[in-house]
């Protein structure tokens, strides 16, 4: 029998059927990835490393951002060590077929929950770990407020690219005009936008706080409120392995949930033995509570103390204190005015 | 005596003037109105050119300091190459097992110039070659004694050079069984022969190499997928092949028939006919592709960046993207475009060499 995975997916189905036919051997059987991971000793994990905030090397080499430390955290929760996870770079073409063939356990590479890849691909997504989205930055001087009132405007754009489409589809439903400027990469497309070949400069927004902390004097631009599409960033599994799926969903909220009930990685262990029952619980002092998870009773634990809660895991990667520079906005806690609501516990 | 090339007439050899180097170079540079012209322009441009480029890259450069320090200079930043040096030479391998990659570098670059020198030339450097690829493989992955080396903690310099330095050795015997079989009398050798080198050449070397970097996984079950560095490896070593057997096959096309049954008719059998008369020759009058092939291959290594790994320009395209140090990007370019230049230099002045030495013969 085939796994799932290997008859469902549409982008793959080329390169699968070509696969199946030379070579009945299935790479990872359904149902079986802790096991696999736990004999393995190290978790795989599909990441980018070149996309600063995300996954980028620091000068000596080690990496960080905010899906390496989830990678480190899946680990944690998994092996109980943070460091025993192998980073698999993966470029945007080669992500979803490195899935599928089971080279890797898990995806967190950037990548945008759509209905598409979740029904096509044979994918699951797990919770979002970040909520970005396409938006517009221009130079104040151009005195825009508004995305509305760019009629006309030139627009920096990498051909064929999502971003691509939809500002186009966003000038023409509101009726404006505007002049796309092709530029091949982003290194091109950033230098355009500082000598002002382009009055518009789109892209995700984490991309464009980044790109506004280089420019000579950041505050000559700003990047405007509107989000033009969504882009909601999730970790990544293969359908058919529920347990799987749900270690790998919990651990995206356990960071959310630590900082919701006050848990950072400096404080941990002083709440291990002190602290509300909700948060020994948490953090494993109730036998067999994690028993359904298939992990260790403080996993939880493990992934606080490695890569500490999720407000630190933001500003440390994206925030304030990190070279992006951008602000936690949709990405605090709902009872800060955000968007992340982890579920309880019991 | 075997003669490959028509005997040099008197007016064969090099022009070698007579007259002084003056007049020689008068007659070069003003020789008539067009010359005078071609040097006068030439002269011009490089006065509008060269002074800028000497300020921006020498004389208003910044060699060290931090970023601010060079955001406010005119010049080049070359500390940003200073600060990113060590990703961009070792990748991400972590800073304990950079030793590993030095002594890789040196083992591989030294055995390769012990290579380079005609008077060791024996049989024995082929085994050498192989045991200097395996442990520069054992060094850079791990594994026997050795810690496992991660996928991702493979990069930089150590990368292009095991990647270029071992397709290409490796691609050679390969390559040359396949010139062989092209030329073979027995049709099943010719037409798998000439299907693989058609099939890899016709092939875009991106689309080898996500071949094998996609493709491989599903059809391996698990634990038996060697590790991503390996399947780039097999890809460019198959289409090295390749491209060497056509190279090779130029050579053997040009030596005359008439040789080899002359060979014959002295009582020489295959094998030595192969390797004593033809073979020689071949390798001979192969030179100039063949170091094509070798210049071509040791920058197209960086093509692994499609498959998400990171070579030595990679890893300078990867510390150009530092949002703290984003903007030198002209920087990176100009150090990687100086260190592939200076190897393919060396390289191209080393083939001429040797194409000098072999026509002596």
């Amino acid at each position: 029998m085939l796994p799932s995975f290997l008859l469902t997916s549409s982008s793959g189905r080329a390169l699968t059927a070509a696969a199946v036919t030379a070579c009945l051997a299935t790479p990872v059987l359904a149902d079986q990835t802790l096991d696999a991971v736990k004999e393995r000793g190290v978790l795989k994990c599909g990441t980018a490393l070149d996309v600063p905030g995300f996954g980028y090397p620091d000068s000596n080499g080690v990496p960080g951002g905010m899906d390496v430390d989830y990678c480190k955290a899946l680990a944690a929760a998994v092996l109980g060590d943070a460091e025993k996870v192998e980073f698999i770079p993966l470029t945007t073409t080669t992500r979803f077929p490195a899935l599928q063939s089971g080279e890797v356990d898990v995806l967190f590479r950037q990548v945008t929950t759509t209905f598409t890849r979740d029904t096509s691909l044979g994918f699951l997504s797990g919770p979002v770990t970040v909520f970005d989205g396409q938006g517009i930055m221009v130079p104040k001087a151009l005195g825009v407020t508004k995305a509305t009132e760019l009629d006309g405007a030139t627009v920096c754009v990498t051909p064929g690219s999502n971003s691509e489409l939809t500002i186009g589809d966003y000038f023409r439903a509101n009726g404006m005009e505007f002049k796309p400027i092709s530029m091949d990469n982003f290194d091109e497309m950033r230098s355009a936008f500082f000598s002002g070949r382009c009055d518009v400069f789109t892209s995700d927004r984490t991309y464009l706080g980044s790109i506004r902390s280089v420019a000579e004097n950041p505050d000559d631009y700003v990047v405007l409120d509107e989000t033009l599409a969504k882009s909601p960033l999730a970790p990544v599994v293969r359908q058919g392995d529920d347990q799987w799926y749900n270690i790998v969903r919990w651990t995206v909220y356990a960071p959310m949930i630590a900082e919701e009930i006050g848990i950072t990685s400096e404080n941990v262990d002083d709440k291990l033995s002190e602290g509300a029952p909700m948060i020994q619980r948490f953090l494993g002092k109730q036998a067999e509570f994690f028993e359904g998870i298939g992990l260790e009773d403080d996993w939880a634990y493990n992934v606080v103390k490695s890569i500490g809660n999720y407000g630190e895991l933001y500003e440390r990667n994206l925030g304030a204190g990190s070279a992006i520079g951008l602000d936690r906005g949709d990405n605090n806690l709902y009872f800060n005015g955000g968007l992340h609501y982890p579920p309880p516990l019991l | 005596m075997i003669q490959s090339r028509p005997i040099g007439s008197a007016e064969d050899g090099p022009r070698r003037a007579s007259f002084g180097l003056v007049r020689y170079a008068s007659a070069l540079f003003f020789g008539s109105k067009l010359n005078t012209a071609i040097t006068l322009i030439s002269a011009a441009l490089l006065w509008l050119v060269l002074p800028p480029l000497y300020d921006w890259g020498i004389g208003d450069a910044l060699w060290s300091g931090t970023v601010e320090e060079c955001r406010a200079a005119s010049g080049a930043c070359w500390a940003f190459i200073g600060e990113k040096i060590n990703l961009i030479v070792f990748g991400m391998l972590p800073a304990d097992d950079r030793w590993r990659a030095v002594l890789a570098i040196v083992l591989m670059v030294s055995v390769m110039a012990l290579c380079m020198v005609p008077r060791v030339w024996s049989v024995w450097l082929v085994p050498l070659w192989i045991g200097t690829i395996g442990v520069a493989f054992w060094l850079m992955l791990g594994g026997f004694g050795l810690d496992r080396v991660r996928t991702e903690q493979v990069g930089g310099l150590p990368v292009t050079l095991l990647l270029s330095l071992t397709a290409l050795p490796l691609g050679f015997p390969f390559g040359l069984a396949l010139a062989l079989g092209r030329q073979s009398e027995f049709w099943l050798f010719r037409w798998v022969s000439t299907g693989v080198i058609e099939l890899f050449r016709g092939a875009p070397l991106v689309a080898t190499l996500f071949i094998a970097s996609i493709m491989m996984p599903f059809v391996l079950p698990e634990g038996m997928n060697p590790p991503k560095l390996t399947r780039a490896l097999l890809a460019f070593t198959i289409v090295a092949a390749a491209y060497i057997a056509e190279a090779l096959r130029g050579g053997l096309q040009s030596i005359p028939p008439g040789q080899g049954e002359a060979a014959a008719a002295l009582g020489l059998r295959g094998w030595h006919r192969l390797w004593l008369i033809t073979l020689p020759q071949v390798i001979r009058h192969s030179i100039p592709g063949l170091v094509n092939i070798v210049v071509s291959f040791f920058k197209d290594t960086s093509l692994i960046i499609v498959i998400g790994m990171t070579d030595f320009l990679g890893a300078i395209q990867l510390a150009a993207r530092d949002p703290a140090w984003a903007g030198f990007n002209i920087e990176g370019y100009v150090f990687a475009a100086l260190f592939y230049f200076s190897f393919c230099y060396v390289l191209t002045s080393y083939a001429a060499r040797l194409e000098r030495r072999a026509s002596h013969y």
